[in-house]
């Protein structure tokens, strides 16, 4: 049963993500990211990580892709035409073959590593990790407050239209 | 299920998304790879936090995931200053810095 479930995930998820890498419409590429995220979050839920599955939906399908969907819309050259995803045979055959040959020295290092654990350990609860962030890594919490906030000015400062008028104004 | 195999679905995931990162010109493209190699990072560490036991991979991948969202909110920030510019989000044609 455990492994109908886990190949059927493995399925969605390779397939998902071959869309976002070969889609030739950018609108299309996003909405198969979409489905990766979803589907990784249904992989999460699998390995009995619950909260961090939750977290996933809400910040990546949530927040990611509708920024992304966004970014294809405000960069696109002509309304008319659909944002084409220019890729040319030679670039093509010389990423697939890095892929693939970074995929099997992976695959070569997985499987000469001794000592990986077989069997799975007692699940982490969402309390645990709670407690994990407020005391143990408490420093490394806020430190990433601060990180998201100088993303969201920095952001802000180089998206936003120099408009001599709003200075006038008084206003961003 | 053994850890194996979730550690090759992983690495399928990732090499897509080097693919992915190097046969995409657009620039948003290239974000959509750097996003699925960072989404095969987190199921690493889920994983390994599966199946090591201890809280501290769970931990990791928040932290891994908070980080990602900021890159690209900063990524799409340049790629949009970068159109609004040249008026082409093409990476190879961003080249005004090259000798």
């Amino acid at each position: 049963m455990e492994q109908i479930g886990f190949g059927i995930i493995s399925a969605c998820l390779l397939g998902a993500a071959l869309g976002v890498v070969t889609g030739k419409n950018l609108v299309h590429s996003v909405l198969w990211l979409a489905v990766t995220l979803v589907t990784t979050a249904a992989l999460y839920v699998f390995l009995n990580a619950t909260f961090l599955a939750g977290i996933q939906v809400i910040l990546y399908t949530g927040g990611v892709i509708t920024l992304m969907l966004f970014g294809v819309m405000l960069t696109r050259r002509d309304e008319r035409v659909m944002v084409e995803n220019e890729q040319n045979g030679r670039r093509l055959w010389i990423a697939a073959l890095a892929a693939l040959g970074l995929f099997a020295l992976l695959a070569a290092a997985t499987f000469k590593t001794p000592g990986l654990p077989r069997t799975q350990a007692e699940p982490t609860t969402t309390d645990a990790i709670g407690r994990a962030f407020l005391t143990e890594h408490l420093l490394a919490f806020e430190v990433l407050s601060l990180l998201l906030l100088a993303a969201m000015v920095g952001a802000i400062v180089l998206a936003r239209r120099h408009d001599a008028g709003a200075d006038a104004r008084g206003g961003l | 299920m053994p850890l194996t195999s979730v550690l090759l679905l992983s690495m399928a995931l990732f090499c897509i998304g080097v693919f992915g990162v190097l046969s995409r010109r657009n620039a948003i493209g290239i974000l959509l790879g750097v996003e699925l190699m960072a989404n095969a990072v987190n199921i690493n560490l889920v994983a390994f936090s599966r199946f090591q036991g201890g809280v501290v991979g769970q931990v990791f991948a928040v932290f891994a995931i908070a980080l990602t969202v900021a890159e690209v909110v900063v990524g799409l920030a340049l790629v949009i200053l970068l159109y609004r510019s040249r008026k082409d989000v093409r990476v190879d044609e961003a080249n005004a810095l090259s000798g």
